[in-house]
């Protein structure tokens, strides 16, 4: 039942830009982007216990690395994707050394000290970065030689790689390893007396999961040809822990859910509200009072009862 | 392993939290096989010594060897798998997974597959199996796939013990192990214990003498974390300075 909806939920992503105009079809590939970005925050929050407010780091900082060395250096877009993708986790790797000092309130703080240092040098260093103009110009990459400068191709692009960003993250909370870690979220004093080394395995997950960030910063400045500052700021880093928190953490499908209604919110409202964000709050607020665990398992919780109630 | 080494061996280990000294010049020395009981009033400093023999807490100085090795520096999982093992307390299971699983994490822990990020933790049968096998003796099997908030107090206790011996420790730690318990249930945990394989050091701490006691074959009495009486159970027992301790009080 669960898999013949799900196969039925992707045929429809896949024929969407079929029948639905230019609008839409951006607008999904920039569910699709959140979602993946989401996702890769939820490794930490939902199944690490590890509540990151830095991981538009990894976002703004692969977008930088691809559009930095395609004009500074005059790579491909493709090697620079992998260039992005490997600093981006080098980077992960030290972030995590620093921030895994601590757990819990001490290990946000430090996130988003790390990720406020990233936006300042995005400002400042003006040589590198062009500051507050931010960098543009930039271009879609070509995979089989495939022009992905039109809307649809770009969505089709962006969803292959959201199915296998779910499909490889579905696989890693489900391993042997993905258990250790809920196991350290749970209690990590026992796993480490059971002979799990608590500290490698978060930095092996703060690592997986800068690089999906990574990914999520690649097809954002993709979608974009532009990167700016904003792009690292504290509140991209806070839309997607509220994502998380808004779908429901811990679980594969509510950071896609909470980063649609995220970006659904944020290009409708903007059109008619002019204090969108403040709107925005009043939204997670809302799901936060009446579906405290999050819209997807509050859902499950109240649906499962409704059987209950019948059978 | 030749059976002069002690299986667990303490040397003048002192810890202070702050100024107030938690262990003072405490020496112990546990031989392969033993049953050793440690008991001591309320506050005497025998979970904090657990937690210096586990790795929880670094000892302010002294030396503490497992099997002859200096393990005094070594972090908790290290300790593990040099064939550590222990039981809380205070539970500390993993509440809202199955008891199956709980078990399961303790057999990955000792497993190279922890590593493992591709393959799902319940496509390896064999751990699965042997979980399911040491919930059993445990008297859990029926119950096995049942999640740990959803089973009474006493069996807690059961999954925490299983848990441990699922690892098949050289030394096993177990604190408290009857603690909140009914009488009855005193009787089936005291059989568990009881049935451990000889392999198994048993290093165990009971606040409460009377029941534990046929467990032990050593007893170490502690008292404001210092070796008050320390030897054969009988001549524990009666030593005077036992009774000091605990009719004193």
């Amino acid at each position: 039942m669960k898999r013949i909806s799900g196969a039925l939920f992707l045929a429809v992503l896949c024929i969407f830009p079929l029948f639905a105009g230019d609008f839409y079809i951006n607008l999904a590939s920039q569910i699709l982007i959140a979602a993946i970005f989401a996702m890769s925050l939820n490794l930490l929050v939902g199944y690490g216990g590890l509540t990151s407010l830095g991981h538009a780091s990894f976002l703004g900082f692969a977008a930088y690395a691809s559009a930095w060395s395609t004009t500074h250096m005059g790579l491909g877009v493709g090697t620079a994707a992998i260039v992005a993708i490997l600093a981006t986790m080098v980077m992960a790797g030290l972030f995590g050394m620093i921030a895994l000092r601590a757990t819990g309130l001490g290990f946000l703080m430090i996130t988003l000290a790390l990720s406020q240092v990233l936006w300042g040098l995005a400002y400042r260093w003006v040589a590198v970065t062009n500051g507050d103009n931010g960098m543009s110009g930039l271009a879609r990459p070509m995979p089989f030689g495939i022009s992905l400068d039109s809307g649809a191709n770009y969505y089709w692009f962006t969803l292959v790689v959201f199915v296998v960003a779910y499909w490889l993250m579905a696989i890693f909370v489900s391993s042997a390893f993905g258990s250790a870690l809920r196991g350290t979220r749970d209690q990590a004093r026992r796993m480490s007396a059971l002979g799990h080394d608590v500290w490698m395995i978060r930095w092996i997950t703060f690592i997986y999961a800068g690089f999906w960030g990574a990914v999520s910063g690649l097809l954002y400045v993709y979608y974009t040809k532009y990167i700016h500052p904003s792009s690292l700021s504290i509140t991209a880093s806070a839309e997607g822990l509220l994502s998380v928190i808004a779908g429901g953490s811990g679980t594969l499908g509510g950071p896609v859910v909470g980063a649609a209604l995220l970006i659904i919110l944020k290009n409708y409202a903007s059109a008619y509200v002019e204090r969108w964000n403040m709107l925005l709050g009043f939204v997670f607020l809302f799901i936060v009072l009446v579906l405290p665990e999050g819209i997807v398992p509050g859902l499950k919780r109240i649906f499962s009862r409704r059987q209950g109630g019948q059978s | 392993m030749s059976a002069s080494v002690p299986a667990l061996e303490i040397i003048n280990l002192r810890k202070f939290f702050g100024g107030l000294p938690a262990t003072q010049d405490v020496n112990l020395q546990v031989m392969p096989g033993e049953r050793r009981l440690i008991i001591g009033p309320n506050g005497a400093g025998k979970t904090t010594l657990f937690n210096q023999i586990t790795g929880d807490f670094l000892p302010t100085s002294g030396q503490i060897k497992l099997f002859g090795a200096d393990i005094t520096r070594m972090k908790p999982h290290e300790r593990a798998h040099m064939g550590l093992s222990r039981t809380y307390q205070i539970i500390t299971l993993f509440s809202k997974d199955t008891l199956v699983h709980n078990v399961t994490l303790g057999l990955l822990g000792l497993s190279p597959a922890r590593w493992n990020l591709f393959k799902p933790l319940d496509h390896y049968q064999e751990m699965e199996v042997e979980a399911r096998r040491v919930l059993g003796l445990v008297g859990l099997g029926s119950m096995a796939d049942r999640l740990v908030s959803e089973i009474a107090y006493g069996q807690k206790r059961r999954v925490e013990i299983a848990m441990a011996m699922a690892q098949k420790p050289k030394l096993l730690l177990l604190d408290e192990p009857l603690a909140g318990l009914s009488a009855e249930e005193r009787t089936t945990i005291k059989e568990l214990i009881a049935a451990i394989p000889r392999e198994t050091t048993l290093v165990m701490i009971e606040h409460d003498m009377d029941t534990a006691l046929d467990l032990a074959e050593t007893v170490t009495l502690l008292h404001y974390g210092k070796v008050i009486v320390d030897g054969q159970r009988d001549a524990v027992i009666a030593d005077e300075k036992t009774r000091e301790v605990y009719l004193g009080h």
